[in-house]
């Protein structure tokens, strides 16, 4: 066990019901994780990418063996602990970005600091500094609908940044978006991997984000088949 | 809590239309259930009001035997005042009225009446018994609109009456209408004839005698008379008192068929936003509440719509109310023939309590409402719900 792992999973596995019979998404996986990784989980569709990352984000829980996530086993986590894990130290990206509709850009990046309590002043400061390292300050008080694919995603990203958080789950982050934008994202990601050490894990099978991994693990039929580094 | 009130806020401000029109629709249950309240408070506040001014006075005193709902009763139930009650109706105390059976002749038709005498220089209720002054030998009488318009009668008509006295003999008299009165009570007025006191005393063959005695509100009474049954407030104002009950039975129908078209408005949204907003729950359970977090969310924001709607309804009825609270509502001319006390206006009363109740009412039960669809999310798997997977 690598002891300044931020995530170490072992033996890990997962099954859904299925009518009478059980479904193995995730079977006998084991990895570890440390800060300022750059890394994916690649895969064809139901290869089990975004359950891993699901139970990775304490959104799900194995059905067997140990998910650790900056010290805390997932399954041993209760709702309101994993909420304030999530709420600490993970940020999410989504491939539909999920940005609430209602809110303005500056009200969905705000979102995760009204959940910290952090004083309006400084939540104000926090929200601006997510928001220029996405480039998108001239757009704080537009609304989702207004935006581009493109724009919706570095909104998702500057929310999820916007607390620091340690770790950066990205759940096809490029899935909707056309290559120009799809860069742009992901120079964006990876520029702030290097500037404040956040570990991203990517589940994706698009080729443009898995030209910027250094990490790469494959997934297939829910087992890890390569786990290989590809940049220093 | 402050978390949810101000996301609440801010999904309630950003839904805007939906929103609203949730609002506008809850407002209107709180201004018309007040208003529809205020009215029936104002009833019932005008109806004691002028019962007491021109019927019951402070309380009144009942001869042993008197029972108003028993006519056959009435033969007997007179009695002799006291020389202490004579005193007390000469210091303005008191003032009686002799009650007996009488048959009224207008225009040749056979008309039942009660026939009651009273003081024409009494001061304690507001009947307009002066009317009864005469100077000249006839016996004056006075009658109310509404018996006046039933048996087109109208001032100085002569009408016949009959009358059996204290040995049983029957007479006739006729008796000229002096005076025809406008009253909301009903019962001075339908089926009775006044004539002054000591016409119907001799009449009766009942010289010193009366049935009831009426106090006055200010200087009161207080003593006990031998013989004699007070009768409080809360006794004479019976009748109205149960009308207006179950007027209030009406009024709660009202009121829930109204709350529950109001409330129908705020599940649905609910109901709705619970399957429409699926992703935005799992996005909020993503980035770090709870599901009872988010259940607190939802409820906080469908009970905000009557936190709104009581703001609008301050607005836009505030004005309208006051404005009805002081020209009235006019009833129909109608309701003079219904037998009940009720004025030609009636002015809504609303009182702080009205206001403030019908708010909380309107607020736990949109809370209430707004909750039980929320118990959903408890059930929603949080990876579904930010794939806004229908559950």
């Amino acid at each position: 066990m690598n002891n300044s792992a931020l995530i170490h999973i072992t033996d890990l596995v997962k099954t859904f019901p299925m009518g009478k019979r059980e479904f193995t998404a995730l079977k006998d996986i084991n990895l570890s994780f440390s800060a300022g990784e750059f890394s994916g989980i690649v895969g064809p569709s139901g290869s089990g990418k975004t359950t891993l990352l699901n139970i990775i984000g304490t959104l799900d829980v194995p059905t067997k063996g140990d998910a650790r996530v900056i010290g805390r086993s997932v399954s041993d986590l209760n709702s309101k602990d994993a909420a304030d894990l999530r709420n600490k130290h993970l940020g999410f990206i989504f491939q539909t970005y999920n940005l609430l509709q209602v809110y303005t850009v500056f009200e969905n990046v705000e979102l995760p600091l009204l959940l910290l309590k952090i004083p309006s002043e400084k939540r104000r400061e926090m929200v601006l500094q997510s928001l220029e390292w996405v480039g998108l300050t001239d757009k704080i008080k537009s609304r989702p609908a207004q935006l581009s694919g493109g724009e919706c995603q570095r909104v998702s990203i500057a929310r999820a940044m916007v607390k620091s958080p340690q770790i950066v789950l990205a759940d096809e982050p490029t899935a909707n978006l056309d290559a120009k934008n799809s860069h742009t994202i992901l120079q964006t990601m990876e520029n702030l991997n290097r500037e404040l050490n956040t570990t991203f894990i990517f589940a994706t099978h698009d080729e443009k984000v898995i030209q910027y991994l250094r990490r790469k693990i494959s997934l297939e039929d829910g087992q890890v088949v390569r786990d290989e580094t590809i940049k220093g | 809590m402050s978390l949810a009130l101000k996301l609440a806020y801010r999904n309630l401000m950003g839904a805007k239309l939906r929103t609203w029109l949730n609002v506008f629709v809850l407002s209107l249950s709180f201004v018309v259930i007040i208003w529809q309240k205020g009215i029936l408070n104002g009833w019932d506040q005008q109806a004691r009001r002028d019962t007491i001014n021109w019927e019951i006075g402070g309380g009144q005193y009942w001869q042993g035997d008197y029972d108003p709902y028993d006519p056959f009763a009435l033969e007997g139930s007179h009695a002799r005042l006291s020389v202490a009650t004579e005193r007390a109706i000469a210091e303005g105390k008191l003032t009686p009225i002799l009650i007996s059976q009488a048959t009224m002749y207008p225009e040749g038709r056979i008309q039942n009446i009660l026939l009651k005498g009273i003081d024409p220089n009494q001061k304690i209720i507001e009947l307009p018994s002066w009317e009864l002054i005469s100077e000249n030998g006839d016996i004056p009488a006075m009658i109310g609109k509404r018996n006046a318009k039933n048996n087109h009668l109208k001032m100085g008509d002569y009408v016949t009456i009959r009358w059996r006295d204290a040995n049983g003999t029957f007479d006739a008299v006729e008796v000229k209408i002096v005076h025809i009165f406008k009253s909301n009570v009903a019962t001075l007025d339908m089926g009775v004839l006044w004539i002054p006191l000591q016409k119907h005393q001799k009449m009766m063959q009942m010289d010193g005698e009366a049935t009831i005695l009426v106090t006055d509100q200010k200087i009161g009474f207080g003593g006990s008379i031998v013989g004699w049954e007070f009768k409080d407030h809360y006794l004479l104002l019976t009748e109205i008192r149960e009308m207006i009950e179950m007027k209030s039975v009406g009024g709660y129908v009202f009121f829930v068929i109204l709350m529950s078209l109001a409330m129908l408005a705020i599940f649905d949204t609910q109901v709705l936003s619970i399957f429409r907003r699926q992703k935005e729950i799992g996005t909020h359970i993503a980035l770090g509440m709870t599901q009872k977090q988010v259940i607190v969310l939802f409820t906080v924001e469908g009970a905000a719509h009557s936190v709104l709607a009581a703001i609008l309804a301050g607005i836009y009825g505030f004005p309208l109310l006051a404005y009805q609270a002081s020209v009235g509502w006019a009833m129909p001319g109608s309701t003079d023939d219904f037998g009940m006390t009720i004025a030609e206006t009636i002015f809504p009363a609303y009182s702080i309590g009205l206001v403030l109740g019908t708010t909380l009412i309107v607020l736990i039960t949109t809370t209430i409402v707004s909750y039980l669809p929320t118990r959903r999310i408890s059930k929603m798997k949080p990876t579904d719900a930010i794939r806004g997977k229908i559950q």
